[in-house]
């Protein structure tokens, strides 16, 4: 459960983060304005008080929305309020890697695109996406890794994960330590593991590139 | 409800949410001093050439980060009574307490953090100056005391500022040990008004302001040790 909710955490939140960046590097004022809201309130929050406004706060207004399709019970399910929340927090970081990262795209490559006829929609797709995630690839899997811890939070909202798993299991038997000593070792391995997957997209997406070294 | 009406439900709990925030900073506030405290050495020892001095530090920059916050928390303070031993030992009557049980996990969590940023800017701190500071017949402590370290903190700040802010978000998570931060006194509020919606918008913006005033005095800060300064003699 706690794959399944940080990759679809991840999902959405490379999609917020693509949408924030390309919100800030615009040349119109209205989105950079917005993307820098987005980015400057979402970091400034903690990632606990997301989750709990997620899944608690939005009980009114999801009454509210299901009561206009004859629907009054309608609410967010414990694991899509904190995909939610994840995603969000992990948007706002990664608009920061993603824009760090089309600005690091020579401006020549877009204008060479143009020359060609392409499609501004054809352009993102072909030319600059594909460099985007050699660049930001590093930067992203840092956040993959805070946001893995992050999912924690989200039994706090009664989602069965690891550390749910944990404080049942701790109840029943009278040894927590035990449990979570063990729920901690497979975050561990957890964290390994996506390192060394980490480790080898870097390599086949930098295949070809000279590495700087000092 | 009106913005008058909400208002005043606001201005009713402020004092609670007062003293909340001064829990909240205190714990990050404390956390943050002692685990610098503890860092120094932990960083001096994971930047060592030797690997058996480096590896007990290690290993616990690696416990500490690449576990939840939450997850410490509950092992030290559910975790812990588990053994007799603690249980019967004089450290029983604080271990028992939930402020201890925060302050002590979340200095630990800390420490590992800032023991990792150290190391950054111990490595970070050109090797000529370390030479030229030996060629001048300083001592390895003298050039460590009065070249290496000074020089490190200022390489290090900005990311210590960073981690500060970090730990006064992550701090949110100590409400569930029943401590009354600035998130344990908005849950106490919610279950007697049902007003979730303001009062999770209350908490977020009352984060927003500590971290936005954090990061002014880091500037402040900044200015005062000259960062920029030594970043451009590079």
């Amino acid at each position: 459960m706690t794959i399944r909710l940080s990759l679809a955490s991840l999902a959405l939140g490379l999609l917020f983060g693509l949408l924030g960046a390309s919100a800030k590097v615009s040349d119109k004022r209205v989105p950079r304005l917005l993307g820098g809201f987005y980015t400057s309130v979402v970091r400034g929050v903690p990632e606990t008080v997301w989750v709990l406004m997620m899944y608690f706060g939005t009980v009114s207004a999801m009454n509210a929305i299901g009561a206009w399709f004859g629907n009054p019970q309608l609410s967010l399910s414990p694991f899509v309020a904190g995909t939610f929340a994840l995603a969000l927090c992990f948007g706002a970081y990664a608009t920061e890697v993603f824009r760090g990262a089309l600005l690091a795209i020579p401006k020549g490559q877009k204008e060479a695109g143009q020359a060609l006829g392409m499609s501004n929609l054809r352009i993102f797709w072909r030319i600059t996406l594909p460099q985007l995630w050699r660049v930001a690839l590093p930067g992203l899997g840092n956040l993959y890794l805070i946001m893995l811890k992050d999912t924690a939070l989200v039994s706090l909202i009664t989602l069965e994960e690891i550390m749910r798993k944990a404080q049942t299991a701790a109840n029943a038997t009278k040894e927590p330590f035990t449990f979570y000593l063990l729920a901690a070792l497979i975050y561990l391995f957890l964290t390994v593991f996506i390192m060394g997957a980490l480790h080898w997209f870097e390599r086949r997406a930098n295949r070809g590139f000279v590495r700087t070294e000092l | 409800m009106t913005w008058a009406e909400r208002w005043a439900t606001i201005e009713r709990f402020l004092p609670q949410l007062w003293d909340g925030t001064l829990v909240t900073l205190q714990l990050v506030g404390l956390a943050v001093l002692i685990g610098l405290f503890f860092a120094i050495p932990l960083g001096l020892a994971r930047a060592s050439r030797h690997w058996y001095v480096r590896a007990l530090p290690y290993s616990y920059i690696f416990f500490f980060r690449g576990t939840p916050l939450l997850l410490q928390l509950f092992l030290v303070y559910y975790g812990i009574s588990q053994f007799e031993v603690v249980r019967k030992s004089f450290l029983w009557p604080y271990l028992r307490e939930p402020y201890w049980c925060a302050l002590i996990t979340m200095t630990m969590h800390t420490s590992a953090y800032i023991a990792e940023i150290l190391r950054g800017a111990i490595q970070a701190v050109p090797p000529g100056e370390v030479e030229a500071a030996r060629a001048l017949g300083m001592s390895r402590r003298q050039a460590l005391q009065y070249i290496i370290l000074p020089r490190a903190i200022r390489i290090g700040l900005p990311a210590y500022g960073n981690e500060v802010i970090l730990m006064l978000k992550a701090s949110a998570v100590v409400y569930t040990i029943t401590m009354m931060d600035i998130m344990g006194v908005i849950r106490t509020i919610n279950s007697r008004t049902y007003q979730y919606e303001l009062f999770f918008f209350v908490a977020g913006v009352m984060y927003l302001i500590i971290t936005l005033v954090f990061t002014q005095l880091f500037r402040l800060v900044e200015r005062w040790l000259k960062v920029d300064a030594s970043r451009q003699q590079r």
